[in-house]
């Protein structure tokens, strides 16, 4: 059980909140409140739009414990159109290819259950292939 | 500015209220009911609906619920923190115990300083929670107030359920009147105990009472709450370009509306239940959506509920001139009812969680 861990998280897990850098503008995630490119303190929250392409991509047969349920599963290096990159799984694919470059959008899905099925549900950010619709 | 309430059953807020937002969710995944019959009935048998949807492994009522939520933020473009009211009616909440709803407002951004509570009603939670919503901004005691009716039902395999019971939803974000999309002009609720569907503490699947389900349950209900508001508010199925009723199947809606008056081309748009099933606490709701994404400023629509147990909600609403420039800053609902993946009943079986694997 790590509920402490989890509730921690939950701002940048849910909502993909980061941060942005006050000196050079850069937009942080996950957010570590020291900016990466300039080394300044960085500790304004910023909302990031959700939008964002896949990088690289694999898919997991094997599964670590906890999710050996849900597998086989896509993950994806996430470019987000604010600039970082974020690690996640790609949810609603389908029988949607996976392509490089692909237009992605940020859900809030299970995770996991943390333990058996008496334990807390975590939820978190996926990417899906980004609906058509405007938005 | 105060209004008076003509009727003394009608369900008027002092100050007006109405939508300033709303938003859909429906997941990728549908199950054709030939599907169901195919394993339970060799393929025989009239099917009450094309197909239902039905959730992905990682969805329940709070992904789902966010998804509509954040929809419906979009459209209203206002701040979250606003928010003083997070209401999810569902009979699907994923905990037994630990609100639905404190993970929703943790995820739009409407915590602390809000209300947050899961309603139950079988499948008019939804709009009960719309319904205190009203009252809750209406009374001035909030400026916003977010109502979820979201589902995904549950159907014991091989029962008559299993066919419809779908998933999906939508939220609406209440606000004063003047800021609306659409307006609420009046509500009426009617209630009474009348046992046609019922899930125990701990069942796994709802009971339902077959054929009771229909002239004392649904019919009784929806026509009574129709036929009081109207009555009330002085108007005839004529005034409304369009009405919404709750949906289990394909033809009770389509027979109720027939009873009170309506032609088919008013129900038409909000009529959803053949392509996404039976979404219970967000069927009636969710037909609403799909009506605000085509309605017109000056429209009136009315909508009606159903709730197992028994119960209706009725409202009585006119859509304003803001409808027309907010509806595109989301996703529409027929773009989910669009985005669709077919699965055969192993699939459904494996993603619903009816293998036991340990």
């Amino acid at each position: 059980m790590e509920i402490p861990r989890h509730w921690r998280l939950k701002k940048q897990r849910y909502g993909l909140v980061g941060e942005v850098c006050p000196h050079c503008d850069a937009k942080i995630f996950p957010p570590r409140d020291v900016c990466p490119s300039c080394g300044s303190e960085a500790k304004t929250l910023y909302t990031f739009s959700g939008r964002g392409e896949v990088y690289s991509y694999t898919t997991v047969y094997q599964a670590p414990s906890g999710y050996d349920e849900t597998a086989p599963y896509t993950v994806a290096l996430v470019k987000l159109e604010e600039g970082p990159l974020v690690t996640a799984q790609l949810t609603d694919l389908g029988d949607q290819p996976v392509e490089i470059g692909m237009p992605v959008e940020m859900v809030t899905r299970r995770l996991r259950s943390d333990g058996d099925e008496r334990g807390l549900l975590v939820y978190g950010y996926k990417f899906r292939p980004a609906l058509r619709a405007t938005r | 500015m105060t209004t008076e309430n003509p009727s003394p059953t009608l369900l008027k807020p002092a100050h007006p209220v109405g939508f300033v937002g709303y938003g859909a969710y429906v997941p990728r995944y549908r199950l054709p009911a030939r599907e169901v019959a195919r394993i339970w009935t060799g393929g025989k048998g009239g099917l009450p609906i094309k197909e239902k949807a039905v959730p992905g492994m990682d969805e329940d009522v709070v992904t789902m619920s966010i998804e509509a939520a954040r929809n419906a933020l979009a459209r209203a473009q206002i701040d979250p923190a606003e928010i003083r009211a997070v209401w999810v009616g569902s009979e699907s909440h994923p905990y037994a115990v630990k609100p639905t709803s404190t993970i929703v407002a943790e995820a739009i951004g409407a915590v602390p300083n809000t209300q947050a509570a899961d309603w139950e009603f079988a499948c008019k939670a939804g709009t009960e929670a719309v319904v205190a919503a009203m009252g809750f901004v209406g009374s001035g005691m909030a400026r916003y107030a977010l109502a979820i009716g979201m589902d995904t039902a549950q159907g014991r395999p091989g029962d008559a359920l299993e066919y419809t019971a779908g998933a999906g939803g939508a939220a609406y974000l209440l606000g004063p009147a003047e800021e609306s999309l659409a307006v609420i002009e009046a509500a009426y609720s009617y209630v009474t105990d009348t046992p046609d569907f019922w899930r125990r503490a701990g069942a796994k699947y709802p009971e339902h009472g077959m054929r009771f389900t229909g002239e004392p349950a649904y019919f009784e209900h929806i026509t009574q709450a129709a036929r009081a508001l109207m009555e009330a508010q002085g108007t005839t199925p004529s005034d409304y370009r369009y009405a919404v009723f709750h949906q289990p199947n394909t033809k009770f809606p389509q027979r109720v509306a027939k009873k009170l008056g309506f032609r088919p081309e008013q129900i038409e748009p909000g009529l959803l239940v053949p392509v996404i099933g039976n979404t219970y606490a967000g069927a009636a709701l969710i037909g609403l959506t799909a009506v605000l994404d085509v309605a017109e400023p000056g429209d009136r629509i009315l909508l009606v509920s159903f709730g197992s147990g028994a119960g209706s909600d009725a409202f009585d609403i006119r859509v304003t001139e803001a409808l027309t420039e907010r509806r595109d800053r989301a996703p529409k609902t027929q773009d989910y009812i669009a985005r669709r993946t077919e699965i055969d009943y192993a699939t459904y079986v494996r993603l619903r969680g009816k293998l036991v694997t340990k």
